[in-house]
């Protein structure tokens, strides 16, 4: 059983080792990303090297996710009274000379750094124009502690707030600081934490649970995977806090089983709370006990909706269940039920230590704090930011993205997953918080940003978020299940070139019917980016279906190829054409049989003359 | 690729109902069979070692899910005879256990390839050109989405977004993660690590 | 629990506070549609037809709930019927449209069917998408039920009530998403799985998704056929629910019209299942006398339910040495018919064509049954529904409602009132108790109405005392009707925690009244209307207004013991009128 005095000294304890005179601490960044980029190779490498050479003042560490995914694998040294030194782009050849150079003789290999300033001093992951307008609370024990290593959380206050809670407070003093904070739900709906803790509250029953929700299904988004990646005990803290202040003894993550690394590290944590007594019985010496199950999901996006949520623990298929009743009144078996978001959680526990008013210095009135995003798509620097509510949509996609690559035009940015809208450039300058995002068109969901430039189609990435929502629904009731297959149909055929007028009524119509009588969220929001392109792109659209053109070049079935004068004769495209619809002679110009072609693009790929045309 | 008429495919191959293989168009066609005929016999130990994995939970509530998945770790997919063991050994109706098995994308009632293939579908590999990834794979492998290769090396699938976003795009085979695949003439290496 | 007052249309009312909207407006006189709906069943709010605005404490909500599942609350202003609900209640019926088999005119379901009355209430002038449909699989394997994926509207009803009313869950929603399916586990077939024909599951189908396999050409065509002397049976349910084919109210008692129709559609005889009835209860109470007085095995549990009897050897083969040997007053009539009967009136057995109607889909398959025929000859050859009768009583053009009351023909056609209340649940027990309360104590008591055994508690208990061999004994008896309330019964025998010495089981909730041939009543009606309670009451009724109460004053009967058979369980009785039963295995591969 822990006792506060056994947490202060373990963090004293943790600190010193981290920090002591004279250690080289190596991190290496062994999340998912981390690891398909190679950093398992990397960390193999560093391990042997270092154990070969006998090197007992160097400590090699796993580490999480710094969200600087483009510059994986990443290995950092960590030196007391020396500045941190980044390497980026590892491979085991290159580890084994930074053991040897660095570790060894003292010299960092600086071809393998981030860079230098203009001042010549080395640069490193911090000072990256990236960082400049983050501000890590959820993320920031991600990349500096090892996940696996409890003493390592512990040495940064890990476990603090729990202890706090338990003994400083009353479980309603807890759930006001709550709600004081203002903290909203960062899943995607956004609804006040500490409202919702206090519905649970004061309903009596025999069971109550407090669930996390790790489903994290939405394409694009993977803030959650690198918080259970990098910082486990943070959610299992929360979790536990939460329970006290509900009043519930028994917590389930619910993990999709597409995170294996992630249900891992949660196993690892889980023993180990429980080995300090952190987890499990009377809690710091008080009444309160507390234990939490991993459950996995099984491969459906749906249940990271909380009814279906409760379904697939009950053992059921994930259908969702009508609201109200809520599940802080009738959730799981029945019983008072809080379920929160992975990001949610993961700032309880600073939420707790360092107060309401903390917590509200970042961000905006309506919406403190931050929000951690998954930059993606057509972007420079794709990763994990972590921004103050109140940043604009162009700070993060220009300042810390860093505009689209190959100097091509931005068009859009799309918030919310499937469940969102797109975002013009006209809308750039909103600053990001919940209801600024419902405003114009889209909303903040769990926190996948993906951005689109000039050569993509909106109608097909409407198309393509529709046919995800087809795939996801889970059948039950009719908007959903019907509406959002009839949708896709109607938008196959406006791709393919077989759209009419009355095809875009229906859609308008039938996307109204899904957003007002779906049975859950899914299906409600289910139109956004049919319904957010139509009106931002309705040009698109027209072109598509009275014009049976593709602006930006994508869809296949409306896209002209024509050979211009700028043809040599060269016969490249007669011979790569799969259906040789192409006729010429050498040395002469080249015609495409318009009847024959099949719009592959396999031409105009390989056509060194920017000869061939497509519209 | 050519639509197989009794697979329903999504527009990339992955049917929520892989396994139509089975269903029968019209019932009265008894010439298909609904389980592995022989494959998993009743001495088989792996179900004394399932039967102790339900036990030892113990009369949980909504274990379902959890017996399905250490089920389908053991037997590598979930044919009749397992589905009806777990129906017998925890008391749901086999009916529920096939809904179960059915609605979530992972189970899989048919035999999967000693290695799975995930090709990651999500918005930001999509955008970078999952779908050429796809292709690529698919006449490597001569095989058809959702489906396994011949040698039973193999299982090929699109999947939703495997959070590696920022290494666009990527694919997932067993527990590793391939990113960066925008040049596919990489792919044959990569299978080439597999047994 | 107190009321709370609620806006519907404008119109206040004031409801019980645990009322949904529904129910609520209702009340105001409103009936709000429905599909998925039934009543305790299942209420999921999954078809989105019963949407409605609703505002709470003034703010509107953001959506169209299902006002199915919506709690009223103090204050709620419901609105029903505004533009923008009449439009999505439209949008949503025509995407059910537009993945539904809309030949009506063929349907089994033609004028008796929910969707298609929504259609015509709503005013659907269109279905504007048009695109994949569900793939159009027909199940017409088994002799009872008929599964057509193509008319199904993915209410859930039939599943919630098999597997949380019958407690067995042999239906299940499949797949996800638009490939979501009602099926058996891995698309077997209902004949091979774990069903028990009760057919609880048409009854709740609001379409033509679920119906029974019909033999109404069959039955035609022997009718016609010169050759052939066709005879009819029918039930004591049939009677309390045939006239509802013909728009009466649920429950009238239309005994006499029944049998001026069979007579007028041409059967040779038309006799009554009441007699085997009677039949049943001389044969099976001595059999339990037998098994109390000599140390037989008990408790007994009847065996005229045909779905019990399937629950029994699939679920509780243990407790078949339980079952009476009795076949079912259908079998029995049957067999009588083609040997007693036929050897009187001169006539060939070979040239006889038994059918019965009954209130009971499970019957087919009885009727199918191996074991059940003498000498080759099956002793049931077609069984119809309620619903097949008033099918066949439409088909040639009888107009019903104007018939004169007849009576049943001789010498298969008597009963007491003990045969008709066969069809309620607690029937057969109060029928048994009248007779072997009488044999037992020697007298013809007059006290026979015994109400422990009556009404719609899933379990009932009841105990009388007797004299066995000159001591007084408490006979301790059971009643359960469903199969799930089977299995409590069941479970607490076997656990030891209950001891009778007979059980009355049904495999359908309410007993046969309720059976899955009966006149289905549509879930808005049920709203209003218990019809398990109105055609009970029915049979209690006719049971009432008979002279004769009691098995074994049946003067019918007593001739064909004096002429035939000899007395209860011999060795002819046994022959003609017992069975016997196997463990039965499910879910075999059938290649």
């Amino acid at each position: 059983m822990m006792t506060m005095v056994d947490l202060n000294g373990l963090k004293a304890k943790a600190l010193e080792e981290m920090e002591s005179e004279g250690t080289l601490r190596v991190v290496v960044g062994m999340a998912t990303c981390g690891q398909s980029a190679g950093a398992r190779r990397v960390m193999e490498t560093l391990k042997k090297d270092v154990a070969e050479l006998g090197l007992d003042n160097v400590n090699v560490a796993v580490t999480g996710c710094v969200g600087m995914c483009t510059y994986e694998p990443i290995l950092e040294v960590l030196e007391t009274g020396k500045k941190k030194v980044t390497y980026i782009r590892m491979d085991p050849e290159k580890t084994a000379r930074v053991v040897k150079e660095h570790l060894q003789g003292g010299k960092p290999v600086l071809d393998y750094t981030v860079g230098h300033d203009h001042a010549g001093n080395l640069k490193n992951l911090e000072d990256l124009q990236f960082y400049a307008k983050q501000e890590r609370i959820v993320l920031r024990n991600c990349g500096t502690i090892d996940p696996e290593n409890i003493h390592e959380y512990i040495a940064r206050d890990g476990y603090a707030a729990l202890r706090k809670a338990l003994l400083e407070m009353t479980p309603e003093t807890v759930i006001d600081e709550m709600k004081k904070s203002g903290l909203r739900g960062r899943g995607g709906a956004g609804f006040p934490t500490g409202l919702k803790w206090g519905f649970a509250a004061p309903n009596k029953a025999d069971q109550k649970y407090i669930i996390c929700n790790a489903d994290e299904g939405d394409p694009g988004a993977f803030m959650d995977r690198s918080v259970l990646e990098g910082d486990p005990h943070a959610v299992l803290e929360a979790m536990a806090i939460g329970g006290y202040a509900i009043g519930a003894s028994k917590g389930y993550i619910y993990v999709r089983a597409e995170y294996p690394v992630a249900v891992e590290r949660l196993k690892i944590a889980i023993g180990q709370a429980q080995e300090m007594g952190l987890l499990g019985r009377k809690i710091f010496g008080t009444d309160f006990s507390f234990d939490i199950e991993i459950r996995l999901g099984a491969g459906a996006f749906v249940c990271g909706e909380e009814t279906a949520l409760i379904a697939s623990i009950e053992g059921k298929r994930g259908m969702s269940r009508n609201k109200p009743p809520f599940p802080a009144h009738k959730g799981l078996w029945g019983k008072p039920t809080v379920i929160n978001n992975v990001e949610t959680l993961a700032n309880v526990a600073q939420i707790i230590l360092k107060g309401a008013d903390w917590f509200r210095s970042f961000g905006t009135e309506k919406s403190p704090g931050t929000k951690v995003f998954a930059l993606g798509g057509k972007i420079n620097n794709t990763g994990l930011v972590e921004v103050p509510m109140g940043t604009t949509l162009r700070e993060v996609i220009y300042d810390i993205g860093s505009g689209c690559p190959h100097g091509k035009a931005f068009k859009a940015v799309q918030t919310g997953g499937p469940s969102g809208g797109c975002i013009t450039a006209a809308d750039l300058d909103t600053p990001i918080d919940f209801d600024n995002l419902v405003a114009i068109g889209s909303m903040m969901g769990s926190g996948g940003m993906i951005v689109m430039d000039e050569d993509n189609c909106m109608v097909d990435i409407a198309r393509f978020f529709l046919d995800f929502t087809v795939d996801e629904s889970c059948g039950k009731c009719t908007p959903c299940r019907e509406g959002t297959k009839r949708m896709l149909e109607i938008l196959d055929r406006i791709v393919a070139g077989e759209g009419t007028m009355q095809d875009l009524e229906n859609l308008e119509d039938l996307a109204e019917n899904i957003r007002l009588t779906s049975l859950c969220a899914l299906g409600q929001t289910a139109p956004n980016p049919v319904m957010s392109t139509m009106k931002h792109f309705r040009d698109e659209y027209l072109a598509h279906v009275q014009d049976k053109k593709c602006p930006a070049g994508v869809c296949k079935a409306l896209l002209g190829y024509v050979i211009t004068a700028d043809c040599k004769g060269c016969t490249k495209c007669k011979r790569v054409c799969p259906v040789e619809a192409i006729t010429g002679e050498v040395k002469q110009l080249h015609v495409i049989d318009q009847a024959l072609c099949i719009r592959c693009g396999a031409c105009f790929n390989v056509c060194s003359f920017n000869a061939i045309a497509r519209n | 690729m050519p639509e197989d008429p009794e697979v329903n495919q999504n527009r990339f191959g992955t049917g929520v109902g892989n396994n139509t293989q089975r269903r029968l168009g019209n019932v009265n066609d008894q010439s298909k069979c609904a389980c592995s005929c022989g494959c998993i016999t009743a001495e088989d130990p792996r179900f004394a070692e399932l039967k102790s994995y339900i036990d030892s939970l113990n009369q949980e509530q909504g274990i379902t899910m959890p017996v399905l998945q250490e089920a389908q770790r053991s037997f590598g997919y979930l044919p009749l005879e397992v589905q009806k063991f777990i129906s017998e050994n925890t008391g749901v109706p086999l009916a529920e256990i096939y809904g179960v098995a059915t609605f979530y994308s992972q189970f899989a009632i048919e035999p999967k390839g000693r290695h799975h293939i995930g090709v990651c579908m999500g918005t930001a590999c999509y955008v970078k050109g999952s779908q050429k990834v796809l292709d690529k794979l698919v006449e490597e492998l001569k095989v058809k989405v959702g489906c396994t290769t011949s040698d039973g090396k193999f299982t090929l699938e699109a999947t939703r977004c495997l959070g590696c976003c920022g290494l666009a795009p990527c694919i997932m085979i067993d527990d590793d993660v391939f990113g960066k695949l925008d040049d596919v003439s990489r792919i044959p290496d990569i299978l080439g690590k597999y047994e | 629990m107190g009321n709370v007052n609620v806006t519907v249309n404008g119109i206040e009312v004031s409801v019980p506070d645990n009322y949904t909207a529904m129910l609520a407006a209702r009340q105001a006189g409103v009936e709000i549609p429905s599909l998925c709906f039934l009543k305790d069943v299942n209420e999921i709010g999954a078809c989105r037809v019963c949407v409605v605005e609703a505002d709470i404490k003034g703010v509107p909500m953001r959506n169209l709930p299902a006002s199915c599942i919506l709690q009223v609350a103090e204050g709620m202003n419901i609105r029903t019927n505004t533009a923008k609900v009449r439009k999505a209640v439209k949008t949503n019926v025509e995407l059910i449209l537009a993945n539904h088999n809309r030949e009506c005119l063929t349907c089994k379901r033609n004028q008796n069917c929910e969707l298609q009355s929504l259609c015509d209430e709503l005013g659907i002038d269109q279905v504007r998408f048009q695109g994949e449909k569900r793939k159009p699989t027909i199940d017409n394997l088994s002799h009872s039920i008929i599964r057509d994926a193509s008319k199904c509207i993915l209410c859930g009803r039939c599943i919630s009530t098999c597997r949380d009313v019958q407690g067995i869950g042999v239906l299940d929603f499949t797949h996800r998403g638009f490939q979501t399916e009602v099926a058996p586990a891995f698309d077997f077939s209902m004949r091979d799985v774990d069903c028990v024909y009760c057919g609880q599951c048409i009854e709740a189908c609001p379409v033509a998704a679920l119906t029974e396999r019909q033999y109404i050409d069959e039955v035609f065509e022997a009718i016609e056929d010169p050759e052939k002397f066709v005879v009819v049976q029918t039930a004591p349910a049939v009677r309390a629910s045939l006239g509802e084919e013909f728009g009466m109210p649920v429950g009238t008692r239309v005994t006499g019209k029944m049998v001026a129709a069979l007579r007028r559609l041409g059967f040779d005889k038309v006799f009554d299942t009441n007699f085997s009835a009677d039949l049943t209860i001389l044969e099976e109470g001595t059999e339990l006398l037998n098994r109390v007085t000599t140390g037989g095995v008990l408790p007994m549990i009847t065996s005229c339910s045909p779905g019990w009897i399937r629950f029994c050897e699939m679920k509780y083969p243990e407790f078949l040495p339980n079952l009476s040997t009795c076949k079912s007053p259908q079998q029995m009539f049957g067999a009588i018919l083609k040997t007693y009967y036929a050897q009187k009136m001169g006539i060939d057995p070979k040239k006889i064509v038994s059918v019965s109607v009954m209130p009971c889909t499970s019957k087919k398959t009885e009727a199918n049954r191996p074991e059940m025929e003498v000498d080759g000859l099956r002793d049931v050859d077609y069984s119809l529904t309620t619903r097949e009768l008033g099918d066949m009583i439409k088909r040639a053009r009888i107009r019903f409602a104007n018939l004169p009351d007849e009576t049943a023909d001789s010498i298969l056609g008597e009963y007491t009132g003990a045969g008709v209340i066969f069809g309620a649940t607690g029937g057969v027990m109060e029928a048994a108790l009248r007779t072997v309360a009488d044999i037992l104590t020697g007298k013809d008591l007059q006290d026979i109405e015994y109400s422990a055994v009556r009404g719609l508690d899933g379990v009932k208990e009841a105990s009388v005392v007797l004299p066995i061999d000159g001591k007084e004994t408490e006979i301790k008896v059971a009643i359960a009707h469903g199969t799930a309330n089977a299995a409590k019964v069941l479970d607490a025998v076997k656990a030891g925690q209950k001891d009778y010495h007979f059980i009355e089981v049904m495999a359908c909730p309410g007993g046969c009244v309720h059976g899955g041939g009966q006149s289905i009543v549509s879930a808005q009606v049920r709203l209003d209307v218990n019809p398990k309670a109105n055609r009970a009451a029915a049979l209690y009724a006719e049971d009432e207004a008979c002279v004769k109460r009691k098995s074994h004053d049946n003067e019918e009967v007593q001739a064909l013991y004096k002429d035939f058979l000899g007395k209860p369980n011999s060795h002819l009785s046994h022959k003609l009128l017992h069975t016997h039963y196997a463990p039965r295995k499910v879910y075999e591969c059938q290649a």
